[in-house]
């Protein structure tokens, strides 16, 4: 049992901090965030020239040596700026798609393309009435002949603007909310009868709603096992859950650095805040969430190979303690900046947002919370 | 970054679960849930562990220490909480012991280190006082040197088992003209058995007898009992606070005390249900548990820095503040769990060979005491509130 880093994971995590620290300052940020595009496609050529959408992949799958550890550092990094690169949804979501349930020949036609930038993924599984739950799926899939046609909605689908291909959950059997009779496929957005509706989030990221109307795919478009995709499904979901958890903490550590270090400057009554006891142990509270967020950051990351039940705790586990730790460091940095705390000009409001936003990405603290109870009592 | 344990780990462990099997004496297992211990039997505890060679598994190996890793002390300390052995009283062991192995001089080390290890000494803790709890440096009672001894005066109070105590490690004030209030204070040791030591016991709220008023009235001690150098106390006295942090945040106990709580909840009906199945008090036990795994990887995480050499920092001030919090709120939900017969007081009742019928369930008689009892745990060792402090300044830089 060890918890240190390597010194190539020190050295990747050194590179994505300065690929951060000088290409995603706060203001560039902000403009890339309100521009047409909505993203910037030459960020995106950096990070695979860089290694970084093949790092959490080992060397068999076509990556470069590493996995759940590699994952966290550069997600962690990247939250530190806000990256707004589909990184959770392409390398995280896809490639975990692709190696757990991908066949030999999708992994050799779609790993080598992602890693090197071409291929971008979304994951389009959440509709207008399943809330969390990934086995609520009412898109459709009617074999015909050799192939399917898919019918349905997809809601809010992040980093749909910007992707090539979308991985979609399907109804192919069973009832609404049956575990059984889910597969996901893996559709070419731009496959005829796919419609898509673009709009920005609040947190600065772009999202889609998207309409499937008879749309033709073949059976080899289908990641995983037909009928049983669920389990695939929640094992993927589980990592992206690790990765945005990771993607949590770097909001939290530039949040606590930024109020920390604005409370010794401001000064009120003739001294600066920080003098102030009752304002001192908010920022501590701040900061024991925060160090309980890398603690549990670091135990999903690992459990993440264990068994079905482990992992699962494991994940929501985390994300009820980043959903409550996020809530408290947000609000407490926003009120210890005062007036200065609501404007867009600062940073702090616009992770204020993003972290609000990961609350309720893929289940919100009290889903989770319920999950996690299902579980661990039988 | 992993978590296997290795095959020696694995082995390790099956080890410790071997000898506790067949080393834990019957009749303290029968004693599981009465809590209140004996001197003897702590003393008996430990003299098991010495005879074994685990007498101190955080020691270093020149003072008779274990040398284990601190995985292996993690894995200790887990069959332990899971055989629900007698706790280890941490005066002697974890708190005077990092001090004399730091400061104290090569005699007082060879005389008192072993007869710690080897469950000769029951030490106590002469720190808190009246006028000086959370303000400590504020404290009062003086030793005046006379020749080649200390007059001793003055009062401590909160003795934690003061009333078994063999020895007694004091903070004293032995410059009573030094401007600051942390400096003129010095650690001196002192035989309870002295002429003027008087230990008076106080009554908790639940009825326990564990802490106790500490009286000093001319009592002469000899000035080879000064620990380090005269007046120079307050930082052996800070260094000891924070090894004290460390240990206190009871993670594997806590464990066991969830896995209790479910049985208690699996067993306590509400309409007709286990409570466990109410999901507003299932919903509490999880929020407990995943505040247990983030306080276990955070000390996972200090003792693996520890492990690479870099001593307890003021992040124990965490462990503190979270492992208390988690271990009152653990007695608050079996309390809540227990229902109705959470209200029968049970002191002094049942008594041995009482042949009636019991009152409730088993599980259900200490469940107010223990509630009320550990209120104390936010407030010793540094309050919470002191500990934000620490965070604060030693670490936030605020």
């Amino acid at each position: 049992m060890n918890f240190s880093f390597t010194s190539e994971q020190d050295m990747l995590r050194h590179s994505v901090a300065r690929l951060v620290r000088e290409h995603y300052d706060f203001e560039t940020r902000r403009k890339v965030a309100r521009s047409d595009a909505g993203w910037r496609p030459e960020m995106w050529a950096q990070f695979a020239e860089l290694g970084l959408l093949g790092a959490p992949f080992s060397e068999e799958e076509g990556g470069f040596g590493g996995g759940p550890i590699e994952a966290m550092i550069i997600s962690e990094e990247f939250g530190k700026g806000l990256v707004i690169e589909p990184y959770l949804q392409t390398v995280i979501i896809g490639g975990n798609f692709l190696r757990h349930g991908g066949t030999a020949e999708q992994k050799e036609e779609h790993i080598p393309r992602f890693i090197g930038g071409e291929t971008i993924f979304a994951f389009a599984a959440y509709e207008p009435k399943s809330r969390y739950d990934l086995s609520d799926v009412s898109t459709t899939a009617m074999k015909v002949g050799a192939g399917y046609t898919l019918n349905g909605q997809k809601s809010v689908v992040l980093g749909a603007p910007f992707a090539t291909h979308l991985i979609v959950t399907v109804r192919t059997s069973c009832g609404q909310r049956d575990r059984a009779g889910v597969t996901v496929f893996l559709v070419p957005k731009n496959a005829k009868g796919v419609a898509t509706r673009d709009y920005p989030t609040v947190d600065g990221l772009r999202a889609s709603e998207i309409y499937f109307e008879n749309v033709a795919v073949d059976a080899a478009a289908i990641v995983g096992e037909v009928e049983n995709g669920l389990p695939l499904v929640e094992k993927v979901i589980d990592y992206a859950i690790a990765a945005l958890c990771a993607e949590a903490v770097g909001c939290f550590k530039v949040l606590n650095e930024a109020t920390i270090a604005y409370a010794k400057q401001r000064k009120q009554f003739g001294r600066p805040i920080a003098d102030f006891q009752v304002l001192q142990h908010r920022m501590v509270d701040m900061f024991m969430a925060a160090e309980q967020a890398i603690s549990m950051t670091y135990m999903v990351t690992l459990k993440l190979e264990e068994s079905d039940k482990a992992r699962k705790l494991a994940a929501s586990g985390a994300k009820v303690q980043i959903g409550k730790a996020g809530r408290l460091i947000s609000q407490e940095a926003v009120q210890i900046h005062g007036g200065m705390g609501m404007t867009d000009e600062l940073n702090v409001g616009h992770f204020f947002k993003r972290i609000t936003m990961i609350e309720s990405q893929f289940g919100n603290t009290d889903w989770h919370l319920r999950r996690y109870t299902e579980l661990s009592n039988g | 970054m992993d978590l296997n344990f290795l095959p020696e780990d694995i082995g390790f462990r099956q080890e410790v679960r071997t000898f506790l099997e067949n080393e834990y004496p019957a009749e303290l297992r029968a004693k599981v849930s009465r809590e209140e211990y004996t001197k003897e039997e702590f003393l008996l505890w430990q003299r098991i562990l010495y005879k074994r060679g685990w007498g101190a598994p955080a020691w270093p190996k020149q003072y008779g220490g274990t040398g284990w890793t601190a995985t292996q002390r993690y894995i200790f300390q887990e069959e332990c909480a899971c055989a629900e052995t007698i706790p280890i009283p941490p005066f002697g062991m974890s708190m005077l012991a990092p001090v004399l192995m730091a400061f104290a001089n090569d005699e007082q080390k060879a005389h008192y280190l072993p007869r710690i290890l080897n469950g000769t000494d029951f030490w106590c803790q002469g720190y808190s006082e009246p006028g000086a709890g959370s303000d400590l440096a504020s404290l009062k009672t003086k030793a005046e040197r006379l020749g080649d001894q200390y007059i001793i005066n003055g009062q401590k109070t909160w003795t934690t088992l003061g009333h078994f105590a063999d020895w007694i490690f004091v903070l004293c004030r032995t410059n009573p003209a030094s401007r600051k209030p942390q400096e003129g204070i010095s650690f001196i040791l002192v035989d309870m058995k002295t002429p003027g030591v008087e230990v008076r016991p106080i009554i908790t709220m639940e009825g326990g007898h564990e802490v106790n008023e500490t009286w000093f009235t001319d009592v002469k001690v000899p000035v080879a009992n000064l620990v380090g150098k005269e007046n120079e106390g307050w930082t052996y006295a800070k260094y000891l606070l924070a090894h004290e942090r460390t240990g206190i945040a009871g993670v594997a106990r806590s464990k066991k005390g969830i896995e209790r709580l479910r049985e208690i909840a699996s067993a306590e009906l509400d309409r007709g249900e286990p409570i466990i199945r109410n999901p507003d008090f299932a919903r509490k036990i999880s929020e407990l548990e995943i505040d247990l795994t983030a306080l276990e990887y955070t000390e996972l995480r200090t003792l693996a820095r520890e492990s690479e050499g870099k001593g307890p920092g003021p992040e124990s001030s965490i462990l503190k503040i979270k492992g208390t919090e988690i271990q009152q709120r653990l007695t608050e939900l079996t309390l809540e769990a227990v229902g109705a017969y959470g209200a029968p007081d049970f002191r002094g009742f049942p008594r041995e060979g009482d042949n009636q019928l019991p009152v409730g369930p088993g599980y259900a008689h200490l469940a107010a005491p223990a509630y009320a009892n550990m209120r104390k745990t936010s407030i010793y060792g540094g309050s919470n509130e002191i500990q934000h402090n620490i965070i604060a300044k030693m670490v936030l830089g605020l």
